[in-house]
Protein backbone atom coordinates (compact mmCIF):
# COMPACT_ATOMS: atom_id res chain seq x y z
CA UNK A 1 0.00 0.00 0.00
CA UNK A 2 1.30 3.42 -1.34
CA UNK A 3 0.17 6.61 -1.32
CA UNK A 4 0.33 8.81 -4.39
CA UNK A 5 0.81 12.29 -4.65
CA UNK A 6 -2.57 13.43 -5.43
CA UNK A 7 -3.77 11.43 -1.46
CA UNK A 8 -0.76 12.82 -0.09
CA UNK A 9 -2.04 16.07 -1.24
CA UNK A 10 -5.49 15.23 -0.29
CA UNK A 11 -4.55 14.96 3.12
CA UNK A 12 -2.15 17.94 3.14
CA UNK A 13 -5.13 20.17 2.17
CA UNK A 14 -7.28 18.19 4.99
CA UNK A 15 -4.41 19.42 7.70
CA UNK A 16 -4.48 22.95 6.07
CA UNK A 17 -0.78 22.46 5.13
CA UNK A 18 0.85 23.81 1.91
CA UNK A 19 3.55 21.55 1.03
CA UNK A 20 6.20 23.18 -0.88
CA UNK A 21 7.59 20.76 -3.67
CA UNK A 22 10.48 19.50 -1.67
CA UNK A 23 8.30 18.54 1.13
CA UNK A 24 6.32 16.79 -1.49
CA UNK A 25 8.80 14.28 -2.57
CA UNK A 26 10.85 13.98 1.03
CA UNK A 27 7.30 13.91 3.15
CA UNK A 28 5.86 11.93 1.15
CA UNK A 29 8.78 8.59 0.62
CA UNK A 30 8.67 9.21 4.32
CA UNK A 31 4.94 8.93 4.80
CA UNK A 32 4.87 5.70 2.82
CA UNK A 33 7.59 4.30 5.12
CA UNK A 34 5.51 4.98 8.26
CA UNK A 35 2.65 3.92 6.90
CA UNK A 36 4.23 0.70 6.09
CA UNK A 37 5.72 0.09 9.75
CA UNK A 38 2.09 1.05 11.38
CA UNK A 39 0.55 -0.98 8.91
CA UNK A 40 1.52 -4.30 10.51
CA UNK A 41 -1.42 -4.21 13.48
CA UNK A 42 -3.55 -4.98 10.79
CA UNK A 43 -2.05 -8.65 10.92
CA UNK A 44 -3.99 -8.91 13.84
CA UNK A 45 -7.32 -10.75 14.02
CA UNK A 46 -9.30 -8.56 16.61
CA UNK A 47 -12.21 -8.27 16.00
CA UNK A 48 -13.70 -9.24 19.39
CA UNK A 49 -11.72 -7.31 21.16
CA UNK A 50 -12.83 -3.56 22.44
CA UNK A 51 -11.55 -0.62 21.59
CA UNK A 52 -9.13 1.45 24.43
CA UNK A 53 -9.36 5.07 23.99
CA UNK A 54 -7.79 5.77 27.60
CA UNK A 55 -6.14 4.25 29.74
CA UNK A 56 -8.57 5.52 33.13
CA UNK A 57 -11.94 4.23 33.80
CA UNK A 58 -13.38 7.18 34.11
CA UNK A 59 -17.61 7.76 33.41
CA UNK A 60 -18.98 11.47 33.31
CA UNK A 61 -16.96 13.30 35.09
CA UNK A 62 -19.20 16.23 36.72
CA UNK A 63 -18.15 19.96 37.82
CA UNK A 64 -20.16 22.15 39.70
CA UNK A 65 -21.58 25.10 37.27
CA UNK A 66 -20.18 28.02 39.32
CA UNK A 67 -19.06 31.27 38.07
CA UNK A 68 -15.33 32.54 38.57
CA UNK A 69 -13.55 34.79 37.31
CA UNK A 70 -12.14 33.99 33.71
CA UNK A 71 -9.56 35.93 31.19
CA UNK A 72 -10.26 39.48 30.77
CA UNK A 73 -10.95 40.47 26.75
CA UNK A 74 -6.96 41.64 27.18
CA UNK A 75 -5.43 38.66 28.36
CA UNK A 76 -7.40 36.71 25.73
CA UNK A 77 -5.91 38.70 23.33
CA UNK A 78 -2.27 39.15 24.38
CA UNK A 79 -1.06 36.73 22.24
CA UNK A 80 -2.50 37.64 19.21
CA UNK A 81 -1.09 38.06 15.62
CA UNK A 82 -3.65 40.72 14.85
CA UNK A 83 -6.41 42.53 17.10
CA UNK A 84 -9.30 44.84 16.38
CA UNK A 85 -10.40 46.20 19.16
CA UNK A 86 -11.19 42.92 21.50
CA UNK A 87 -11.41 40.90 18.53
CA UNK A 88 -8.89 38.80 16.91
CA UNK A 89 -8.66 40.42 13.16
CA UNK A 90 -7.92 37.52 10.05
CA UNK A 91 -7.89 38.00 6.72
CA UNK A 92 -11.50 37.58 4.66
CA UNK A 93 -12.54 34.08 2.77
CA UNK A 94 -11.71 33.15 0.12
CA UNK A 95 -14.01 33.12 -3.49
CA UNK B 1 31.30 27.20 47.52
CA UNK B 2 27.62 25.15 46.16
CA UNK B 3 29.06 22.43 44.08
CA UNK B 4 25.76 22.11 42.03
CA UNK B 5 27.34 19.14 40.20
CA UNK B 6 26.58 17.22 43.31
CA UNK B 7 23.69 18.68 45.07
CA UNK B 8 20.52 17.41 45.35
CA UNK B 9 17.17 18.77 46.09
CA UNK B 10 17.24 16.89 49.33
CA UNK B 11 20.19 18.57 49.91
CA UNK B 12 19.81 21.77 49.12
CA UNK B 13 17.13 22.03 51.54
CA UNK B 14 19.35 21.21 54.64
CA UNK B 15 21.57 23.78 53.62
CA UNK B 16 18.81 26.34 53.06
CA UNK B 17 17.20 25.46 56.52
CA UNK B 18 20.14 25.53 58.46
CA UNK B 19 21.06 28.83 57.11
CA UNK B 20 24.36 27.43 55.18
CA UNK B 21 23.40 29.36 52.28
CA UNK B 22 20.70 31.61 51.54
CA UNK B 23 18.01 31.89 48.80
CA UNK B 24 19.36 33.85 46.38
CA UNK B 25 23.29 32.53 46.52
CA UNK B 26 21.83 28.98 45.45
CA UNK B 27 19.90 30.53 42.50
CA UNK B 28 22.88 32.21 41.20
CA UNK B 29 24.81 29.10 41.71
CA UNK B 30 22.73 27.53 39.24
CA UNK B 31 22.81 30.72 36.96
CA UNK B 32 26.20 30.58 37.06
CA UNK B 33 26.77 26.76 35.87
CA UNK B 34 24.32 27.32 33.61
CA UNK B 35 26.55 30.52 32.05
CA UNK B 36 29.49 28.25 32.15
CA UNK B 37 28.17 25.09 30.71
CA UNK B 38 24.68 25.82 28.50
CA UNK B 39 26.87 27.88 25.69
CA UNK B 40 27.95 24.25 25.05
CA UNK B 41 25.46 22.07 26.25
CA UNK B 42 21.94 24.28 25.24
CA UNK B 43 19.38 22.65 27.61
CA UNK B 44 17.59 26.16 28.52
CA UNK B 45 15.77 27.84 25.93
CA UNK B 46 15.04 30.46 27.96
CA UNK B 47 16.58 31.54 31.37
CA UNK B 48 14.68 33.34 34.01
CA UNK B 49 15.59 36.37 36.77
CA UNK B 50 15.70 35.15 40.41
CA UNK B 51 11.96 35.99 41.35
CA UNK B 52 12.95 36.12 44.79
CA UNK B 53 12.18 33.41 48.25
CA UNK B 54 14.24 30.82 49.57
CA UNK B 55 12.60 27.62 47.55
CA UNK B 56 14.72 25.32 45.74
CA UNK B 57 14.95 26.20 42.09
CA UNK B 58 13.90 23.98 39.43
CA UNK B 59 14.24 23.73 35.38
CA UNK B 60 10.85 23.02 33.30
CA UNK B 61 10.79 21.74 29.91
CA UNK B 62 9.28 23.96 27.17
CA UNK B 63 6.22 22.56 26.77
CA UNK B 64 5.06 23.71 30.25
CA UNK B 65 2.85 26.33 30.29
CA UNK B 66 4.33 29.21 32.22
CA UNK B 67 2.74 32.93 32.90
CA UNK B 68 4.71 35.67 31.65
CA UNK B 69 7.13 33.36 30.75
CA UNK B 70 7.90 32.63 26.70
CA UNK B 71 6.39 29.00 26.39
CA UNK B 72 7.37 27.50 22.60
CA UNK B 73 7.37 23.51 23.09
CA UNK B 74 10.31 23.77 20.58
CA UNK B 75 8.20 25.25 18.12
CA UNK B 76 9.13 28.09 15.47
CA UNK B 77 4.81 28.29 15.31
CA UNK B 78 4.95 29.17 19.19
CA UNK B 79 7.97 31.98 19.44
CA UNK B 80 7.23 34.65 21.04
CA UNK B 81 4.12 32.80 22.70
CA UNK B 82 3.95 34.10 26.20
CA UNK B 83 1.02 32.55 28.70
CA UNK B 84 -1.07 34.45 30.38
CA UNK B 85 -1.98 31.79 32.72
CA UNK B 86 0.18 29.07 34.37
CA UNK B 87 -0.13 25.15 33.97
CA UNK B 88 -1.42 23.23 36.93
CA UNK B 89 1.66 21.74 37.63
CA UNK B 90 3.79 25.02 37.18
CA UNK B 91 1.46 26.80 40.51
CA UNK B 92 2.45 23.94 42.89
CA UNK B 93 5.22 24.38 42.27
CA UNK B 94 4.95 28.08 42.76
CA UNK B 95 2.75 26.77 46.03
CA UNK B 96 5.39 24.71 47.33
CA UNK B 97 8.04 27.74 47.19
CA UNK B 98 9.90 26.35 44.30
CA UNK B 99 11.38 28.96 41.88
CA UNK B 100 11.60 28.56 37.97
CA UNK B 101 15.56 28.69 36.60
CA UNK B 102 14.35 28.65 33.13
CA UNK B 103 12.55 26.85 30.27
CA UNK B 104 14.50 23.53 28.93
CA UNK B 105 14.83 22.27 25.08
CA UNK B 106 12.43 19.70 23.69
CA UNK B 107 11.64 18.51 20.53
CA UNK B 108 9.32 20.22 18.42
CA UNK B 109 6.01 19.82 20.45
CA UNK B 110 7.92 16.81 22.45
CA UNK B 111 8.32 14.65 19.12
CA UNK B 112 11.28 13.24 18.96
CA UNK B 113 14.03 11.02 20.94
CA UNK B 114 16.72 13.61 20.45
CA UNK B 115 15.91 17.20 20.75
CA UNK B 116 17.37 17.20 17.05
CA UNK B 117 13.89 18.66 16.33
CA UNK B 118 13.97 21.68 18.51
CA UNK B 119 13.32 24.18 15.72
CA UNK B 120 16.42 25.98 17.88
CA UNK B 121 18.81 23.25 17.35
CA UNK B 122 19.71 20.30 19.51
CA UNK B 123 20.51 19.80 23.40
CA UNK B 124 24.17 17.77 23.94
CA UNK B 125 24.56 15.17 26.19
CA UNK B 126 26.63 16.19 29.30
CA UNK B 127 28.60 12.86 29.08
CA UNK B 128 29.39 13.13 26.00
CA UNK B 129 28.54 16.45 23.94
CA UNK B 130 29.10 14.54 20.27
CA UNK B 131 26.11 12.41 21.27
CA UNK B 132 21.92 13.47 21.84
CA UNK B 133 20.74 13.52 25.42
CA UNK B 134 17.91 11.80 24.28
CA UNK B 135 14.56 13.00 23.64
CA UNK B 136 11.71 14.40 23.60
CA UNK B 137 12.83 16.00 27.36
CA UNK B 138 16.57 16.29 26.20
CA UNK B 139 17.07 19.48 28.06
CA UNK B 140 15.63 19.15 31.41
CA UNK B 141 17.65 15.58 31.35
CA UNK B 142 21.10 17.28 30.39
CA UNK B 143 20.39 20.40 32.53
CA UNK B 144 19.84 17.93 35.75
CA UNK B 145 22.92 15.66 34.72
CA UNK B 146 25.12 18.67 34.21
CA UNK B 147 24.52 20.45 37.41
CA UNK B 148 22.57 23.47 35.96
CA UNK B 149 19.02 22.57 37.72
CA UNK B 150 18.96 20.17 41.20
CA UNK B 151 15.61 18.67 39.57
CA UNK B 152 13.41 19.72 36.54
CA UNK B 153 9.69 18.46 35.12
CA UNK B 154 9.35 16.80 31.80
CA UNK B 155 6.93 15.33 29.76
CA UNK B 156 6.47 12.22 28.88
CA UNK B 157 3.99 10.72 25.53
CA UNK B 158 6.20 7.34 24.58
CA UNK B 159 8.88 7.61 26.68
CA UNK B 160 10.04 11.64 26.88
CA UNK B 161 10.96 11.58 30.34
CA UNK B 162 12.51 8.22 30.79
CA UNK B 163 14.81 7.55 27.98
CA UNK B 164 16.43 10.85 28.17
CA UNK B 165 17.05 10.11 31.85
CA UNK B 166 18.30 7.04 30.77
CA UNK B 167 20.48 8.50 28.32
CA UNK B 168 21.80 11.49 30.71
CA UNK B 169 21.99 9.03 34.47
CA UNK B 170 19.47 10.49 36.13
CA UNK B 171 16.14 9.27 37.30
CA UNK B 172 12.94 10.23 35.44
CA UNK B 173 9.23 9.34 36.57
CA UNK B 174 6.55 8.77 33.70
CA UNK B 175 3.38 8.92 36.50
CA UNK B 176 0.51 6.62 36.00
CA UNK B 177 -1.63 8.53 33.50
CA UNK B 178 -4.09 10.42 34.98
CA UNK B 179 -1.90 11.31 38.14
CA UNK B 180 -0.51 14.85 36.81
CA UNK B 181 -2.49 17.61 35.44
CA UNK B 182 -2.50 18.12 32.00
CA UNK B 183 -4.03 21.65 32.07
CA UNK B 184 -1.70 24.33 30.51
CA UNK B 185 0.17 21.62 28.70
CA UNK B 186 1.24 22.12 25.07
CA UNK B 187 -0.67 19.25 24.42
CA UNK B 188 0.56 16.07 22.13
CA UNK B 189 -1.26 12.81 22.47
CA UNK B 190 -4.23 13.55 25.25
CA UNK B 191 -5.01 9.85 26.12
CA UNK B 192 -0.92 9.39 26.49
CA UNK B 193 0.51 12.48 27.77
CA UNK B 194 2.07 12.81 31.51
CA UNK B 195 4.04 15.37 33.53
CA UNK B 196 6.67 13.92 35.22
CA UNK B 197 9.82 14.43 37.54
CA UNK B 198 13.58 14.26 36.74
CA UNK B 199 16.02 14.37 39.52
CA UNK B 200 19.36 12.82 40.85
CA UNK B 201 17.97 10.67 43.26
CA UNK B 202 14.81 8.67 43.98
CA UNK B 203 13.39 10.57 46.95
CA UNK B 204 13.68 13.95 45.37
CA UNK B 205 12.08 12.47 42.26
CA UNK B 206 9.28 10.87 44.91
CA UNK B 207 9.42 14.01 46.45
CA UNK B 208 8.56 16.19 43.40
CA UNK B 209 6.06 13.63 42.26
CA UNK B 210 3.97 14.34 45.35
CA UNK B 211 4.53 18.12 44.91
CA UNK B 212 2.37 18.13 41.30
CA UNK B 213 0.46 14.76 41.42
CA UNK B 214 -3.17 14.58 42.50
CA UNK B 215 -6.88 15.93 40.68
CA UNK B 216 -7.62 19.10 39.18
CA UNK B 217 -10.56 20.20 38.71
CA UNK B 218 -9.26 21.82 35.43
CA UNK B 219 -8.55 18.44 34.31
CA UNK B 220 -11.11 16.44 34.08
CA UNK B 221 -8.92 13.10 33.35
CA UNK B 222 -7.17 13.24 36.85
CA UNK B 223 -7.64 11.38 40.14
CA UNK B 224 -6.46 12.34 43.28
CA UNK B 225 -3.83 9.19 44.39
CA UNK B 226 -5.23 5.75 46.27
CA UNK B 227 -2.98 6.08 48.79
CA UNK B 228 0.15 9.13 49.63
CA UNK B 229 3.65 9.34 48.27
CA UNK B 230 5.77 7.76 50.22
CA UNK B 231 9.54 8.39 50.70
CA UNK B 232 12.06 5.55 50.08
CA UNK B 233 13.98 4.79 52.92
CA UNK B 234 14.74 1.15 53.31
CA UNK B 235 17.32 -0.95 51.10
CA UNK B 236 15.86 -4.33 51.30
CA UNK B 237 13.41 -5.66 48.46
CA UNK B 238 12.50 -8.42 50.81
CA UNK B 239 8.76 -9.99 49.87
CA UNK B 240 8.93 -8.00 46.29
CA UNK B 241 8.36 -10.10 43.23
CA UNK B 242 10.09 -8.74 40.58
CA UNK B 243 9.08 -9.89 36.70
CA UNK B 244 11.77 -9.83 34.19
CA UNK B 245 9.56 -9.75 30.48
CA UNK B 246 11.13 -11.73 28.23
CA UNK B 247 10.26 -9.69 25.10
CA UNK B 248 11.67 -6.30 26.58
CA UNK B 249 15.05 -7.69 27.37
CA UNK B 250 15.44 -9.88 24.48
CA UNK B 251 14.17 -7.38 22.12
CA UNK B 252 16.15 -6.73 18.69
CA UNK B 253 18.67 -3.73 18.96
CA UNK B 254 19.84 -3.64 22.78
CA UNK B 255 23.50 -3.58 22.80
CA UNK B 256 25.54 -5.66 24.55
CA UNK B 257 26.78 -3.50 27.10
CA UNK B 258 23.08 -2.35 27.79
CA UNK B 259 22.22 -6.42 28.56
CA UNK B 260 24.66 -6.68 30.92
CA UNK B 261 24.39 -3.72 32.66
CA UNK B 262 20.74 -4.33 33.11
CA UNK B 263 21.77 -8.11 34.23
CA UNK B 264 23.79 -7.04 36.98
CA UNK B 265 20.90 -4.91 38.27
CA UNK B 266 18.31 -7.67 38.22
CA UNK B 267 20.68 -10.04 40.03
CA UNK B 268 21.24 -7.12 42.31
CA UNK B 269 17.45 -7.42 42.87
CA UNK B 270 17.69 -11.03 43.93
CA UNK B 271 20.67 -10.16 46.51
CA UNK B 272 18.29 -7.49 48.12
CA UNK B 273 15.93 -10.07 48.82
CA UNK B 274 13.31 -9.97 46.09
CA UNK B 275 11.98 -12.93 44.06
CA UNK B 276 12.83 -12.73 40.51
CA UNK B 277 11.04 -14.73 38.10
CA UNK B 278 10.82 -14.29 33.83
CA UNK B 279 7.26 -13.16 32.47
CA UNK B 280 5.44 -12.77 28.55
CA UNK B 281 4.65 -9.64 26.87
CA UNK B 282 4.86 -10.67 23.34
CA UNK B 283 2.25 -9.03 21.46
CA UNK B 284 3.04 -5.44 24.16
CA UNK B 285 6.14 -5.49 22.48
CA UNK B 286 5.54 -6.86 19.03
CA UNK B 287 2.72 -4.50 18.22
CA UNK B 288 3.77 -1.22 20.64
CA UNK B 289 5.68 0.60 18.38
CA UNK B 290 3.18 0.18 15.21
CA UNK B 291 0.57 1.22 17.92
CA UNK B 292 1.89 4.14 19.33
CA UNK B 293 2.66 5.58 15.76
CA UNK B 294 -0.86 5.74 14.79
CA UNK B 295 -2.45 6.89 17.93
CA UNK B 296 0.11 9.61 18.95
CA UNK B 297 0.06 11.05 15.56
CA UNK B 298 -3.95 10.69 15.19
CA UNK B 299 -4.42 12.30 18.51
CA UNK B 300 -1.78 14.93 17.62
CA UNK B 301 -3.32 15.89 14.43
CA UNK B 302 -6.05 16.83 15.86
CA UNK B 303 -4.41 19.12 19.15
CA UNK B 304 -2.33 20.79 16.37
CA UNK B 305 -5.00 22.23 14.00
CA UNK B 306 -5.00 24.82 16.70
CA UNK B 307 -2.19 26.46 15.31
CA UNK B 308 -3.98 28.34 12.45
CA UNK B 309 -2.48 31.65 12.86
CA UNK B 310 -5.46 33.83 14.15
CA UNK B 311 -5.38 33.36 18.64
CA UNK B 312 -1.16 33.07 19.18
CA UNK B 313 1.74 32.06 17.77
CA UNK B 314 3.06 32.36 14.42
CA UNK B 315 0.98 33.97 11.27
CA UNK B 316 2.30 34.01 7.66
CA UNK B 317 2.63 37.81 6.28
CA UNK B 318 0.65 38.77 3.46
CA UNK B 319 -1.81 36.30 3.25
CA UNK B 320 -4.38 36.02 0.51
CA UNK B 321 -7.37 34.94 2.19
CA UNK B 322 -8.13 32.73 5.42
CA UNK B 323 -7.57 29.53 3.84
CA UNK B 324 -3.89 30.35 2.37
CA UNK B 325 -3.40 31.57 6.03
CA UNK B 326 -4.21 29.00 7.82
CA UNK B 327 -2.19 26.25 5.03
CA UNK B 328 1.55 29.03 4.92
CA UNK B 329 1.18 29.41 8.61
CA UNK B 330 1.21 25.86 9.58
CA UNK B 331 3.99 24.73 6.77
CA UNK B 332 6.21 27.36 7.25
CA UNK B 333 5.43 27.25 11.38
CA UNK B 334 5.89 23.49 11.96
CA UNK B 335 8.89 21.54 11.26
CA UNK B 336 8.89 18.05 9.28
CA UNK B 337 8.38 15.76 12.45
CA UNK B 338 5.15 17.65 13.49
CA UNK B 339 4.57 17.49 9.26
CA UNK B 340 4.81 13.94 9.47
CA UNK B 341 2.65 13.01 12.33
CA UNK B 342 0.09 15.55 11.41
CA UNK B 343 -0.13 14.04 7.66
CA UNK B 344 0.02 10.06 9.09
CA UNK B 345 -2.32 11.05 11.60
CA UNK B 346 -4.61 12.89 9.44
CA UNK B 347 -4.51 9.79 7.31
CA UNK B 348 -5.16 7.44 9.92
CA UNK B 349 -8.39 9.22 10.73
CA UNK B 350 -9.85 9.01 7.15
CA UNK B 351 -12.73 8.30 5.98
CA UNK B 352 -12.22 4.86 4.92
CA UNK B 353 -8.76 4.19 6.68
CA UNK B 354 -10.02 4.75 9.88
CA UNK B 355 -11.17 1.53 11.37
CA UNK B 356 -7.62 -0.11 9.81
CA UNK B 357 -5.78 1.73 10.77
CA UNK B 358 -6.79 4.24 14.37
CA UNK B 359 -9.72 1.47 15.32
CA UNK B 360 -7.25 -1.15 14.98
CA UNK B 361 -4.77 0.52 16.93
CA UNK B 362 -6.97 0.80 19.56
CA UNK B 363 -8.05 -2.15 19.87
CA UNK B 364 -4.67 -3.29 19.40
CA UNK B 365 -3.99 -0.94 22.71
CA UNK B 366 -6.30 -3.27 24.64
CA UNK B 367 -4.22 -6.07 24.12
CA UNK B 368 -0.95 -4.58 25.64
CA UNK B 369 -3.09 -3.29 28.65
CA UNK B 370 -4.38 -6.85 28.91
CA UNK B 371 -0.98 -8.42 28.68
CA UNK B 372 0.42 -6.27 31.51
CA UNK B 373 -2.54 -6.81 33.77
CA UNK B 374 -1.53 -10.45 33.64
CA UNK B 375 1.89 -10.00 34.21
CA UNK B 376 1.29 -7.71 37.27
CA UNK B 377 -0.72 -10.66 38.67
CA UNK B 378 2.66 -12.29 39.38
CA UNK B 379 4.60 -9.68 39.80
CA UNK B 380 5.36 -6.36 41.75
CA UNK B 381 7.12 -4.39 39.39
CA UNK B 382 8.33 -5.22 35.84
CA UNK B 383 12.14 -4.85 34.87
CA UNK B 384 14.11 -4.05 31.70
CA UNK B 385 16.51 -1.10 29.89
CA UNK B 386 14.90 1.77 29.18
CA UNK B 387 16.66 2.38 25.98
CA UNK B 388 18.20 -0.53 23.72
CA UNK B 389 21.25 2.11 23.46
CA UNK B 390 23.53 4.18 25.31
CA UNK B 391 22.99 7.68 23.85
CA UNK B 392 23.78 7.89 20.27
CA UNK B 393 25.84 10.75 17.73
CA UNK B 394 23.98 13.58 16.90
CA UNK B 395 22.97 13.03 13.43
CA UNK B 396 23.04 9.40 13.82
CA UNK B 397 19.13 9.01 13.37
CA UNK B 398 17.78 12.32 11.76
CA UNK B 399 17.57 10.79 7.97
CA UNK B 400 15.48 7.79 8.93
CA UNK B 401 12.18 8.37 11.29
CA UNK B 402 11.64 5.24 11.75
CA UNK B 403 15.10 4.35 13.10
CA UNK B 404 14.54 7.46 15.66
CA UNK B 405 11.03 5.79 16.44
CA UNK B 406 12.71 2.76 17.66
CA UNK B 407 14.40 4.03 20.21
CA UNK B 408 11.29 4.12 22.49
CA UNK B 409 10.36 0.49 22.05
CA UNK B 410 11.19 0.02 25.63
CA UNK B 411 9.42 2.39 26.73
CA UNK B 412 6.34 2.66 24.64
CA UNK B 413 4.28 -0.19 25.76
CA UNK B 414 3.84 0.67 29.05
CA UNK B 415 2.88 4.11 28.23
CA UNK B 416 0.12 2.32 26.03
CA UNK B 417 -0.98 0.73 29.23
CA UNK B 418 -1.02 4.14 31.41
CA UNK B 419 0.95 2.35 33.82
CA UNK B 420 4.05 4.42 35.39
CA UNK B 421 7.25 3.44 34.45
CA UNK B 422 10.60 5.29 36.40
CA UNK B 423 14.34 4.83 34.99
CA UNK B 424 17.47 5.16 37.06
CA UNK B 425 20.83 4.42 36.09
CA UNK B 426 22.28 0.96 35.96
CA UNK B 427 25.95 1.34 34.78
CA UNK B 428 28.11 2.26 32.30
CA UNK B 429 28.68 0.72 29.02
CA UNK B 430 31.33 2.18 26.43
CA UNK B 431 31.44 5.38 29.37
CA UNK B 432 27.96 6.05 29.13
CA UNK B 433 24.99 5.83 31.47
CA UNK B 434 23.01 2.71 30.64
CA UNK B 435 18.75 3.32 32.06
CA UNK B 436 17.02 0.58 34.09
CA UNK B 437 13.43 0.39 33.51
CA UNK B 438 10.91 -0.54 36.18
CA UNK B 439 7.44 -0.74 35.55
CA UNK B 440 4.81 -0.80 38.08
CA UNK B 441 0.77 -1.21 37.84
CA UNK B 442 -1.29 1.61 38.24
CA UNK B 443 -0.95 3.86 40.93
CA UNK B 444 1.93 1.99 41.67
CA UNK B 445 4.67 4.59 42.31
CA UNK B 446 5.30 3.99 45.90
CA UNK B 447 7.14 0.40 45.07
CA UNK B 448 8.66 2.03 42.16
CA UNK B 449 10.43 4.43 44.27
CA UNK B 450 11.15 1.55 46.89
CA UNK B 451 12.97 -0.69 44.41
CA UNK B 452 14.73 2.35 42.17
CA UNK B 453 15.73 3.75 46.04
CA UNK B 454 17.44 0.25 46.80
CA UNK B 455 18.84 -0.13 43.77
CA UNK B 456 20.50 3.13 44.21
CA UNK B 457 22.30 2.29 47.40
CA UNK B 458 23.48 -0.57 46.21
CA UNK B 459 24.85 0.43 43.15
CA UNK B 460 26.18 3.67 43.83
CA UNK B 461 26.27 5.56 40.49
CA UNK B 462 28.39 8.61 40.39
CA UNK B 463 25.85 10.76 38.34
CA UNK B 464 28.57 13.57 37.74
CA UNK B 465 29.74 12.93 34.19
CA UNK B 466 33.02 11.99 33.97
CA UNK B 467 34.30 14.66 31.65
CA UNK B 468 32.48 17.18 34.52
CA UNK B 469 34.53 15.53 37.47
Amino acid sequence: MAIDREQLLHVAHLARLELREDEIERLGAQLNDILAAVSKVSELDLADVPPTSHPLDLVNVWAEDEPHVSLTADEALANAPQRDGDMFRVPPAGS
Amino acid sequence: MIDTLRLTAEGAKRLLDAKEISGPELFAAYLEAIGERDPELHCFLHVCDDPGGDGIPIAVKDVIGTKGIPTTAGSKILEGYVPVYDSTVVSRLKAHGLRILGKTNTDEFAMGSSTENSAYGPSHNPWDPSRVPGGSGGGSAAAVSAGLAPWALGSDTGGSIKQPSALCGNVGLRPTYGTVSRYGIVAFASSLDQVGPVARTVRDCAFLYSVIAGRDPCDSTTVELPQPVQLPEGESLAGLRIGVPKELNEAEGIEPGVREAVERAIELCRELGAEVGECRLPLSVEYGMPCYYLIAPAEASSNLARYDGVRYGYRTPDPADRLDMYKRTRDEGFGDEPKRRILVGTYALSAGYYDAFYGQAQKVRTVIKREHDAAFGDFDALVSATSPTVAFPLGARTADPIAMYLSDLLTIPSCMAGLPGLSIPCGLSEGLPVGLQLVGPQFGENVLFRIGHALEQALGFDMVPERLR
